[in-house]
């Protein structure tokens, strides 16, 4: 199913080792990532610490490398790809993972959602089947704990009426409410870390909020991480705690949300900040 | 006869499967006189693209009238268009959609140059204008970015000295780095030509920099609309309010935007 490279190269000198410290039991933390693809390198020694229960802000343009490395976390990099480094999270190096062992984190504690919401649903299967078999394929329940369980994350992800929800279709359902049945998909089994990929960049700005605010507060309540990926600096700028700006396959700043927003240090960040509308004068 | 861009209580109406209307587009009036940008701002299924596409032919008018310096706008037939109507001008969403891919860039501008030979620039001159290296010609869409597939796209749309240009969200599907540039650009080149520009976008805060009016949509109707600067401090409709409040602003502050759950 994916095209994960397993257990690539890490850098010379590192061991095979767990870095147990308790950061690292609760967040991510990404060291010297590296990733190249028929010979151009993609990714460039990426650092990255995303601190437990918190939500991470990736930010740059399109080609920066932020999702590639939010899908080299996954263990669904390219297929060809060169990947060296550590991707650390409870103790454990996920690029020297088999493929068995990123299954059983991937869909359960480490899960995506994209732009598109609808990439990871079958148009021809009920929404609640979808959810049921999920939580089956991972969890021991029955078809009936699933259901209930199915209707109690709807409810969570604030679906209007879950019961009827439960029998509906993919195309029955608006952009906004895709997005949050999506997101019910992802925190269905024990979620730990989630990574998300432009949520809300296709989305109506109103119904944007209204994702916003659920992102902000299952992260509260259910104490998630969450590596938020988006070229929107609005978004960012209501979301994320810490915010890393990639370009050309690098991070080349990080700092909190403030810092980043009202006092970059880098000329890059700079003129992202400043190709923000409002700081522009009207033509 | 007025000039320019004018729509008296136009409606566009579909039939659904069990005989029930649906109505995308509901009694909308809205002119757009010469050398004028107006923004028309609304969010999915508010009618914006219907009404895109009633102005250049595409979408047949249930009701009311629609005209363009004094001419009927019809819907498109095999035939050619009026003269007139070719000075309407249209920059779609999808960069990746409206170039033919088959072709070199520069066939693609010389297409739209074909129909006012006389008066229009030469595809270098015209690459310049949308600040693309003259080169571009030569090559594919597929040999550039989404954002320059845009700027090509606008040569194109320009090229023919159009009187309207209309963009259909022209700027949604880029690098928010790059959105104020491109819609910049629009008006820029829009007013040095003389034309207007009608720019249909979700996205208030980049029409705000851009539009002299703005027409806010909401479910087919056009609910507010009036100078940029009013609308945008002083609006008086609900829906109009509560799209200004769910704009997230990047103050590093780390608030959310309003939202009615």
């Amino acid at each position: 199913m994916t095209d994960f490279d397993a257990a690539s190269a890490t850098t010379p000198g590192a061991s095979a080792t767990r870095a147990s410290t308790a950061q690292t039991d609760a967040g991510v933390t990404i060291r010297n990532l590296t990733l190249e693809l028929h010979g151009r390198r993609l990714l460039d020694n990426v650092n990255l610490d995303i601190a437990g229960g918190t939500i991470t802000g990736l930010a740059g343009e399109s080609g920066s490398g932020k999702t590639l490395s939010g899908m080299t976390m996954l263990g669904l990099q390219p297929k060809g790809s060169e990947v060296s480094g550590e991707i650390l999270y409870a103790g454990v190096n996920l690029l020297e993972q088999t493929e068995d062992q990123m299954n059983r984190y991937r869909g359960t504690e480490i899960s995506v959602i994209f732009q598109d919401p609808t990439a990871s649903m079958h148009p021809m299967i009920s929404i609640g089947e979808q959810l049921t078999d999920h939580l089956r394929y991972h969890l021991k329940l029955s078809k009936k704990q699933a259901l209930a369980r199915a209707i109690e994350l709807l409810g969570m992800v604030k679906v209007p009426d879950p019961h009827l929800a439960v029998t509906k279709y993919p195309h029955q359902f608006s952009g906004g409410q895709l997005q949050r049945i999506a997101i019910a998909g992802a925190i269905a089994c024990d979620l730990k870390i989630l990574i998300a990929d432009e949520p809300t960049t296709a989305l109506d700005v109103t119904v944007q909020a209204g994702i916003m605010h659920l992102l902000r507060d299952l992260c509260d309540t259910l104490g998630l991480t969450i590596l938020l990926i988006t070229h929107d600096l609005g978004v960012m700028s209501g979301l994320a705690d810490s915010i890393a700006v990639m370009r050309n396959g690098r991070v080349i700043e990080v700092g909190s949300r403030f810092e980043i927003i009202r006092n970059p240090r880098e000329d890059y960040t700079r003129s992202l900040i400043e190709s923000l509308p409002n700081r522009q004068a009207r033509a | 006869m007025a000039d320019g861009l004018v729509l008296d209580a136009v409606s566009a109406q579909y039939r659904l499967r069990g005989g029930a209307t649906l109505t995308a587009v509901d009694e909308v009036s809205l002119d757009v006189r010469p050398g004028e940008v107006v923004g028309l701002v609304g969010e999915s299924g508010c009618g914006k693209s219907t009404l895109a596409k009633m102005i250049c032919g595409l979408q047949p008018l249930s009701t009311g009238i629609a005209s363009f310096d004094g001419t009927q706008i019809h819907p498109l037939k095999l035939s050619r268009r009026d003269a007139d109507l070719l000075r309407i001008q249209m920059v779609f969403q999808n960069p990746y959609a409206s170039l033919n891919p088959r072709r070199k860039v520069g066939s693609q501008i010389e297409d739209a140059r074909r129909i006012h030979p006389s008066t229009a620039p030469t595809v270098a001159e015209l690459l310049t204008q949308v600040e693309m290296p003259a080169r571009s010609a030569d090559l594919f869409p597929h040999q550039f970015s989404g954002g320059q597939r845009q700027r090509i796209a606008i040569a194109r749309a320009v090229a023919s000295g159009p009187r309207l240009l209309i963009g259909d969200e022209p700027i949604a599907s880029l690098d928010a780095s790059l959105q104020s540039k491109i819609a910049k650009l629009m008006r820029e080149l829009a007013l040095e030509m003389g034309a207007s520009l009608l720019f249909i976008s979700h996205d208030l805060s980049v029409v705000r920099l851009i539009a002299d009016r703005v027409m806010v949509m909401n479910r087919g109707r056009v609910v507010e609309s009036g100078p940029t600067e009013q609308i945008w401090t002083n609006p008086s409709d609900d829906y109009t309010k509560r799209l200004l409040s769910s704009i997230p602003i990047a103050d590093g502050l780390g608030n959310l935007p309003a939202y009615q759950g």
